[in-house]
Parts: structure tokens; C-alpha cells; sequence
């Protein structure tokens, strides 16, 4: 009923190829865009802080996940260690290179490209390991990249305590900040940056799904011997892949320390981070950009969201420990039934949602 | 170099590695049967030995609180495979994989929520009489005059039980009609139904005697560490074990286990220095796993995959 796609004619190939060919589609997602520039940037501190902004960085790293796992069939477990790249690679790049020459922008995406270098290099075994044995050489990266940063103290400046906070200088952008008027170290602005950073590269990863490299990714995914046969080359498909989503979590580790924390700690980037953002990708669906978002949003808030109706309910009867193992409990059960459920994950769901409202409110 | 330091640390590499194997024979014995990738291993071995250590805590003795133990590990299984596997059967790998992160997620909050999150110390030889449990470790130069090294003994009693315990799983698969059933599971599960094996059944037992083997394997590394949250991370140290030994091989989880272990210590050792650096543990056991994947993709024991189209 609201969602028809009748009348909607293709009369030339620019239009058959577009992302959101539905006149629907376009208006929510042009609405969509307009809420999140021009409303969310208005809202609490907190809100923006605590909840928009890493939401951000990890669903950027999921969606460089899914396009190593969910695209090209590659089970990673070190999208924490390349985070971590990224987040030291921002650092030194912002502390060592002249200010003249570095702007907080192009250091995340270069240190993206060193993530990616890094990606490369753990990725050059699965020319010849397939399954789960590549989960050797991802958790390979995840504790070396770990334990180089944790030893060699020169990537941290020599802070001592193994946390640097981030001097309000790199949010300089060149003098942006005094030109406008406009405090470019308050959440408003880190939360527009890395809006933009975000819907750029989701914009990417939703084409490169749709191009002739991301259907190469999706017959290595399928069957690898069936595509060598067919003429892909394999390796160079899955190095490619290893590098583009390597420089995905490498611009969100650079998002997650530089806008959200405003410091760069060894601590967040251990390998639990990894798992959480593989939970993020299976919950939303492998292979869908839109449900990497959705996957990162709902495995963020499930624990804020698990406590405060926990707190709500019972005013604080139980201690912290307890509901943390209740939450973990929940989760995990929610995790299974939504596998037995829907293995799609989210992104199933919405197809199905979908196509509910395009038959609605006749079922057949 | 120094031989007899040498051989105190191939000792204790190797003792370390039958911890590893421990841990590597349970993920074996579940990827075998029904091909997944059970991550909820780690935290089997800490519900298991938790449950024990609070029954021993509150005074009763160890045998009873062995067979309670063992016996909630199996109802455990049974559930699991009825509840969780059973409902993902013939879905993706990395679904299933998923589902036992979930498992675990799930076991971890559970185990905890009805015991507690406190680290709880466990002296098996306060129970048991047996010699081998002393805390003193045995002098070798005593026995052999030019080897000045010290063995822990219980080192030795934990070498012994991984042992036997592999000597009972191999009679178990090798000479009982449900351990056939499991080989036949294991070789081809449809040929395995088309001859009437109840795939489930076997599947609910698999998953209740990686229960037993998580009790075992658990109490062990809780003599060794303690009785607490970091015993998950047990899994983490099996990871490199089984992909070297090959994911389906029990002689591969052993001997991986012991290739682990002696090379972990040796790293350490010998290699720290070139990088310049303390704990390079962390990532060396799955830098040599990788190194030994890229020339033998399928690990040491695992089964040759021929590919077609």
C-alpha cells in the first residue's frame, strides 16, 4: 500500500542502474539524511557522544568486515587489530607529519590505507588457507598488531601509562575551526565528520557490491575453484578484499579514537572487540551494507539499553555483576534464536518486512 | 648454550602443550561429528570446573561433586544439541560458529550468575591421597646426577590423565558400537542416515562427552591457574592447536598441542630478543600455526580436501 513499485518505469540505462530506483525509497532516504545532518548534530552532548558517534566508528568497521566475510567468504577475527592500525597510524601521522601538511580528515583515511598495507600482509596466507584455518593468520594479526604497539613505545610518543589523550591542536583542520566560529573539538562537529566519512564509505561499499570487483568477491565467496575456472583471479580478489575492508576498520579505529574516546589506548583494541563486531555483521546479515548498520546499532545498545530497563525496573536491586551476567545471558539466547530464526540476520528481516508492505494489506 | 636448561624447557613446553591438547581434544571431537567450530569450549571448561569448585565449597566431597559435575556437563550437552544444534542443522559454518559464540556468551553469564565471578583456587590434593598431587616438585638431579632440573609433579599427574583419558576415548571410539556410529557420523553424514545411525543421538552424545572432557581438561588448568574468568581465554590457546593438528584429528589436537607448547617456550626463550621485546607468546603460537599452514593447508593430521567444481 505505501510501498508500491508499479509505475515506476526505466527508461534509460542511467536509471535501471540506480541504488534506490523506487520514488519511496529515494524521498526516505533523502528525509533520512536531512535527520541525520541537520537534526542529530542538534541534540545532547551526551546522546551524541555516548551513543551516535561509536556507533559510527564500529558500524564502519563492520562494514569493512562484511566485505572481507560476509562478501568475499574470509572469517576474520582481527578487525580490532586493524582498528588499532588505524587509530596509531591517525596518531603518528597527526603528531609526526607538519601541521601544515596534516588535517585530521586526510589522516584517517591514510592511516586507512596503512591498515590496509597491514590487511595485505595477514592476508597473503589465504592464497593457500581456506575456512576456518584463516582464522590462524586474522588472530595472527590481531596479537602481533597488538603486542607491536603494547612493546615498541615509540608509536605511543613514550607516554608511560600507555594511554595518550589527544591534544585539542589536531582538531585544528587548518584553522577551519576559528574561521567558522565553530568549536571544532565539540561532539557536534567529530559527529559530522564522521557522519560524512561513514555515508562516504557505505556509498562505496554499496557500490562495490553492484560492480564487476564485488561479483568477483561474491564467486570466491561461492566457490573459489569455479571462479579460477571461470577466469578470476583469485588471489588478487581476495588481497583486494583484505585491503579494502582492512582500510575500512582502519578509518574506524582512527573514528573511534580521534571523535569518540579522544584517546588512543592499546585496552579497546583486544580481541573481544574483534568478536563483538563479527556479532554485529552475523546479527545484521552477511553481505548487506544496510544491515551492517543495523547489526552494529542493535549489538551497541543492547547492553545500554538491557541495563537501563534492568535499573528501571528493579531501582538497582541487584548489583552491576549480576546484571551484566543476565544481560550476557539474554543476549546469548537472543543471538541463537535469532540464528535458528532468521540466519539472515536483520537484513532477512527487513527484505521480508519489505515485501509484507508491498502486498499489504492483500497477502497474496 | 646450555643443554640441561634446554631440556627443563622442552619439560615444561611439553607440559604445557598436554594443557593445550586438553582443551584441543573437546573441539576436536564436535568439529569431527558434526563440523562446527565449537567456541564455547572455553567457557565449558569454566562452567564445569566452577560448578565443581562451589560443590567441593560448600563440603561435599570430591567423588560426589565429580559425578554432579560430570553429570549437569552431560544434561548440558544434551540440551545443547537439542536446542541449539538440532534447530542449525545444515545451516551455514559460519552461522553455526556463531551460535556457539552465542552458546558462550550465553554460558558465561549463566555460570556466573548462578555461582559467582570471584576467583576460586582448587588443591586437588586436598581430596585425594595421591602422591603425585604434592605441591613439591620432584628434583631430577636427585635421580640423575647431571640433570638439575625441576619437574612440577603435577605436571606429570596432568600428562597422566590427558593419557588415559585418550586411551578411554580411543577404546570408546574404536571398540563400542556408539563409538562406530560416531566414526561412521564423522566420515559422511548422510551415508551415516541412509544406513539408519540416529545422527541426532550421536550428535547429544559427542556434545556430552566434550562435557566430560571440558570437566577434565577444567579441573586441570584450574590446579595449574585458578577457578576463574580467564580460564575462557583456554580456547584462545587451543586455537593454534587444533588448526596445526588439523580440525580433525585427535592425534593432531595432541601432538599440536605439544608442538605449541615446546614452541611457545622456545620462542620465548630464544627469539624475545630479536624482537626485541617481552611476550611475544601472545601472537607466536599462531605465527607458527600460520607458518605451518602455508605449507600444509589442511594442518598435520587433517583429511586432504580434493575440490572439485
Amino acid at each position: 500500500m505505501i510501498y508500491r513499485e508499479t509505475g515506476n518505469f526505466v527508461t534509460n540505462y542511467f536509471k535501471d542502474r540506480e541504488i534506490f530506483p523506487l520514488k519511496f525509497d529515494k524521498v526516505v532516504v533523502i528525509l533520512g539524511l536531512l535527520y541525520l545532518f541537520l537534526y542529530v548534530p542538534t541534540t545532547s552532548e551526551y546522546f551524541l557522544s555516548a551513543h551516535v558517534i561509536p556507533i559510527l566508528a564500529v558500524g564502519l568497521a563492520t562494514v569493512g568486515l562484511n566485505i572481507l566475510t560476509g562478501l568475499t567468504g574470509q572469517l576474520s577475527l582481527g578487525t580490532a587489530g586493524f582498528m588499532c592500525v588505524g587509530a596509531f597510524g591517525t596518531y603518528n601521522l597527526m603528531l609526526r607529519v607538519p601541521d601544515a601538511l596534516m588535517s585530521l580528515p586526510f589522516a584517517l583515511l591514510l592511516s586507512g590505507i596503512f591498515a590496509g598495507l597491514v590487511g595485505v600482509i595477514f592476508g597473503l596466507p589465504a592464497i593457500r588457507i581456506k575456512g576456518f584455518y584463516l582464522l590462524v593468520s586474522t588472530l595472527a594479526a590481531q596479537y602481533f598488531v597488538w603486542w607491536f604497539f603494547n612493546s615498541y613505545a615509540w608509536f605511543l610518543n613514550y607516554e608511560s601509562s600507555g594511554v595518550v589523550a589527544i591534544a585539542p591542536k589536531f582538531y585544528d583542520y587548518w584553522g577551519l575551526g576559528n574561521f567558522l566560529g565553530v568549536d571544532m573539538q565539540g561532539y557536534p562537529a567529530r559527529y559530522l565528520l564522521a557522519l560524512v566519512i561513514c555515508i562516504g564509505l557505505s556509498y562505496f561499499a554499496k557500490n562495490l557490491l553492484r560492480s564487476n570487483t564485488g561479483r568477483n568477491f561474491m564467486s570466491v565467496r561461492d566457490r573459489d575453484i569455479a571462479a579460477s575456472v571461470m577466469g578470476i583471479s583469485v588471489p588478487k580478489a581476495k588481497l583486494l578484499a583484505f585491503f579494502i575492508s582492512c582500510f575500512y576498520c582502519g578509518v574506524a579505529g582512527g573514528i573511534y579514537s580521534f571523535l569518540y574516546i579522544g584517546n588512543v589506548d592499546l585496552m579497546i583494541y583486544e580481541v573481544d572487540r574483534s568478536f563483538t563486531i563479527l556479532f554485529m555483521l552475523i546479527i545484521g546479515g552477511l553481505g548487506s551494507i544496510s544491515g551492517s548498520w543495523l547489526g552494529a546499532i542493535f549489538v551497541y545498545e543492547f547492553p545500554i539499553i538491557f541495563t537501563w530497563v534492568g535499573d528501571f525496573i528493579f531501582q538497582g536491586a541487584f548489583n552491576t555483576a549480576v546484571v551484566e551476567n543476565v544481560s550476557n545471558m539474554v543476549y546469548g539466547v537472543f543471538i541463537i534464536a535469532l540464528l535458528i530464526r532468521e540466519p539472515g540476520g536483520f537484513a532477512a528481516l527487513w527484505a521480508t518486512t519489505k515485501q509484507k508492505l508491498r502486498m499489504w494489506p492483500y497477502p497474496h | 648454550m646450555d643443554w640441561v636448561y634446554l631440556i627443563e624447557v622442552l619439560v615444561g613446553g611439553l607440559m604445557s602443550g598436554v594443557m593445550y591438547s586438553l582443551v584441543a581434544i573437546g573441539f576436536v571431537l564436535i568439529y569431527k561429528s558434526s563440523g562446527i567450530f565449537n567456541f564455547a569450549q572455553g567457557t565449558m571448561l569454566l562452567f564445569a570446573s566452577l560448578t565443581f569448585v562451589k560443590m567441593t565449597e560448600n563440603g561435599i566431597d570430591f567423588w560426589t561433586s565429580l559425578f554432579i559435575a560430570a553429570g549437569i556437563m552431560v544434561i548440558f550437552g544434551v540440551v545443547t544439541e537439542r536446542y541449539v544444534i538440532r534447530p542449525l542443522a545444515n545451516q551455514d559454518l559460519l552461522a553455526l560458529f556463531m551460535a556457539t559464540v552465542g552458546l558462550a556468551t550465553f554460558q558465561e553469564g549463566f555460570s556466573q550468575f548462578i555461582w559467582d565471578s570471584d576467583v576460586h583456587g582448587l588443591q586437588m590434593s586436598k581430596f585425594l591421597d595421591i602422591g603425585l598431587l604434592d605441591p613439591a616438585p620432584i628434583f631430577m638431579s636427585d635421580h640423575v646426577p647431571w640433570l638439575d632440573i625441576l619437574i612440577p609433579k603435577f605436571d606429570i599427574f596432568a600428562s597422566l590423565v590427558a593419557g588415559s583419558l585418550i586411551v578411554v576415548l580411543a577404546f570408546f571410539f574404536q571398540k563400542t558400537k556408539t563409538g562406530l556410529s560416531l566414526r561412521a557420523v564423522s566420515d559422511d553424514h548422510m551415508a551415516a542416515m541412509a544406513v539408519g545411525i540416529p545422527l541426532q543421538t550421536v550428535w547429544a552424545v559427542v556434545w556430552a562427552v566434550t562435557g566430560i572432557i571440558a570437566l577434565v581438561a577444567g579441573l586441570l588448568w584450574a590446579e595449574r591457574v585458578s577457578v576463574s574468568f580467564t580460564l575462557i581465554e583456554a580456547v584462545m590457546k587451543a586455537l593454534p592447536v587444533i588448526l596445526i593438528g588439523g580440525l580433525t584429528s585427535i592425534p593432531g589436537a595432541i601432538v599440536g598441542g605439544l608442538v605449541i607448547g615446546v614452541g611457545e617456550k622456545l620462542g620465548e626463550i630464544y627469539l624475545a630478543d630479536v624482537f626485541g621485546g617481552q611476550g611475544i607468546e601472545l601472537w607466536f603460537a599462531y605465527f607458527m600455526a600460520l607458518m605451518f599452514l602455508v605449507f600444509r593447508p589442511q594442518g598435520m593430521f587433517g583429511e586432504k580436501l580434493i575440490e572439485r567444481v
